[in-house]
């Protein structure tokens, strides 16, 4: 139930992503959700492909440190109060967050919440026990 | 008029010098072949007994010490006299993990600051003055070396260490210090505060300033002397030889510094083949005490590089001067008086990492204060995809390096490949001081 998140290092300067983007579409390989954290000095883009493995290998040899990790995508209805239901139960189940990101799907109809948490075996458990849908990576390929 | 401190020897002609080197060296030499075992081995191994020092230029014969010898005999193995006798150490930073330690005994003591002393009177400070001394207190020799001398001369020491620089200009004007010891960058740093404080330097006492323990240019000594108001001379010395006072700059000369040959033997050597050059020639200069006790050493390798003036001096002295050190045969970096071996810091990035990581350390002159930063490429063993975990990661290298050396640096995470390698072998070090 687990989904695999492409990491790499990013220095603040310009033209990093535009590379990475290209990089990644003359493979073929479609980006399904990405985030990016900040620094003064550096950035860790965060990425969902379509496929894993050949983006690890074309980012890698084109010199960026890759790594992969897995995240915990979490699907809700995409209308108000979507996401605070969630957060909620995450509160109440004392799960702690490292990080998330979020996108819509094509219908519009639903949205995936990208979720890093400190302990991922208790946040599934706890997700799934409060009736949430979690996704595995074909699924959100598929989407 | 010149000052002298001790006119005899200062100013003896040269043959009378050398049979005094000549007498101590051979002293020296069998006694430390006598007492040190690895001394013992090295000569040995060379094929040279004590007895085959007839002359001064049999020196050449014995073989060289260097850092790593020091390293290798950690902490008190090159000590010539039991522990008891040892009345205090110091020690500097050594090229890997452990420090340098070097040991004096009372008489050391008495040697040091007697040759401190003199190297003050060269400067033209005499028992009136109030002689500031901003070098630091510790295991470094400068501070407390500085102090015995200032004492012997009988003058009054501020022992005011470095640092609090708002705190020393208000002693300096308030205690109306006239001689100022520091490196030179700190003194460019009192200056800048003295500026910004709106303080005059022209309504302070001080008259000379004596610098070491770091590089400086002919440029910065216009600017300390210009902003200061004062005349600045340059010191030298090393730990491994002594401390401050192995040579020191007259007010009389036009250039250079005299060594104090009566208790240092100079010699300068071409870095690469290790044979002795001609007078004048530049090179590797290579010391050889010739009265110390407790840690006497024989040919030192210094890397520091210079040339030996034999030139009658204006001040009357026959001490040989040595040109003001223009670089280093080696890569260590002199930041803020304390000195940095990038073997150093790739000990504490592998202490860190695990893996042997490539760097890059970049120093600055921002101001008038020195800065390093160190830039480490991410690989996959230390990345991570949360912020958080690459922050502490810079934050304990950087406190690993501030424990180690004492020196506070920047870590800057880059990517793969951003620092470049040449014949495969990355460049480790960008000095962009214009020294």
């Amino acid at each position: 139930m687990r989904v695999e998140q492409i990491a790499v290092f990013l220095e603040n300067k310009s033209g990093r992503l535009a590379e990475i983007t290209a990089k990644l579409a003359e493979e073929n390989i479609n980006i399904r959700a990405l985030s990016v954290a900040d620094t003064a000095d550096f950035g860790i883009l965060r990425l969902i492909v379509d496929n894993v493995e050949k983006a690890k290998s074309t980012l890698k040899s084109s010199g960026f440190t890759v790594g992969i990790t897995n995240v915990i995508a979490v699907e809700v209805a995409d209308k108000t109060g979507g996401l605070a239901g969630v957060l909620k139960t995450i509160e109440e189940e004392k799960l702690n967050v490292e990080y998330m990101y979020a996108f819509v799907n094509k219908t519009g109809e639903n949205a995936v919440l990208i979720f890093r948490f400190d302990d991922m075996d208790q946040a599934i458990e706890s997700l799934q026990r409060t009736g949430y849908t979690i996704l595995s990576g074909k699924e959100i390929c598929a989407l | 008029m010149t000052l002298y401190w001790e006119e005899e020897i200062e100013t003896l002609p040269r043959v009378g010098l050398e049979s005094i080197q000549l007498k101590r060296l051979q002293h020296l030499v069998a006694r430390v072949y006598k007492k040190v075992a690895p001394y013992r081995e090295k000569m040995d191994a060379a094929g040279i007994k004590p007895e085959d020092i007839q002359s001064l230029a049999d020196l050449a014969k014995l073989p060289f010490t260097v850092k790593e010898d020091l390293r290798d005999n950690y902490p008190f193995g090159l000590f010539t006299v039991p522990m008891d006798q040892v009345v205090r150490v110091h020690a500097s930073s050594g090229t890997t993990g452990k420090p340098t330690v070097v040991g004096y005994t009372q008489k050391d003591i008495e040697t040091w600051s007697g040759l401190m002393a003199r190297a003050l009177t060269l400067a033209g400070a005499t028992a009136k003055d109030m002689v500031h001394n901003a070098y630091g207190y510790g295991l470094f020799t400068g501070g407390l070396g500085a102090h015995y001398g200032i004492e012997r001369l009988g003058a009054t020491v501020i022992p005011v260490s470095g640092g609090n620089t708002k705190r020393q200009i208000t002693i300096m004007k308030d205690f109306h210090s006239t001689v100022l010891l520091a490196t030179p960058s700190y003194a460019l740093n009192l200056a800048e505060t003295m500026e910004s404080l709106d303080v005059d330097p022209k309504s302070l006492s001080l008259r000379v300033g004596v610098f070491g323990a770091e590089p400086w240019s002919e440029n910065m000594r216009d600017e300390v002397e210009r902003k200061l108001n004062i005349k600045a001379v340059d010191i030298y010395g090393l730990s491994e030889v002594m401390g401050p006072g192995v040579a020191m700059q007259c007010l009389e000369g036009e250039t250079g510094l005299h060594i104090f040959e009566d208790h240092f033997l100079p010699e300068i050597i071409d870095p690469d083949t290790g044979e002795v050059l001609p007078p004048g020639e530049k090179g590797e200069l290579v010391f050889t005490t010739l009265t110390k006790e407790a840690f006497p050493i024989i040919r030192y390798r210094t890397k520091d590089i210079s040339r030996l003036m034999y030139d009658t001096c204006a001040c009357g002295r026959t001490l040989v001067r040595m040109e003001k050190v223009t670089g280093r045969t080696d890569d260590m970096l002199i930041i803020r008086g304390v000195n940095v071996f990038p073997s150093q810091i790739e000990h504490v990035l592998m202490g860190t990492e695990g893996v042997e990581p490539h760097y890059q350390i970049v120093v600055n002159r921002e101001g008038n204060m020195d800065t390093m930063a160190v830039e480490v490429e991410v690989s996959e063993d230390i990345f991570s995809d949360e912020i958080k975990v690459l922050e502490n990661l810079t934050k304990c290298i950087q406190m690993d390096i501030k424990d180690m050396l004492g020196v506070t640096c920047r870590v800057r995470l880059v990517e793969p490949k951003t620092i470049q390698r040449s014949e495969g072998k990355a460049q480790r070090v960008i000095d962009n001081r214009k020294l």
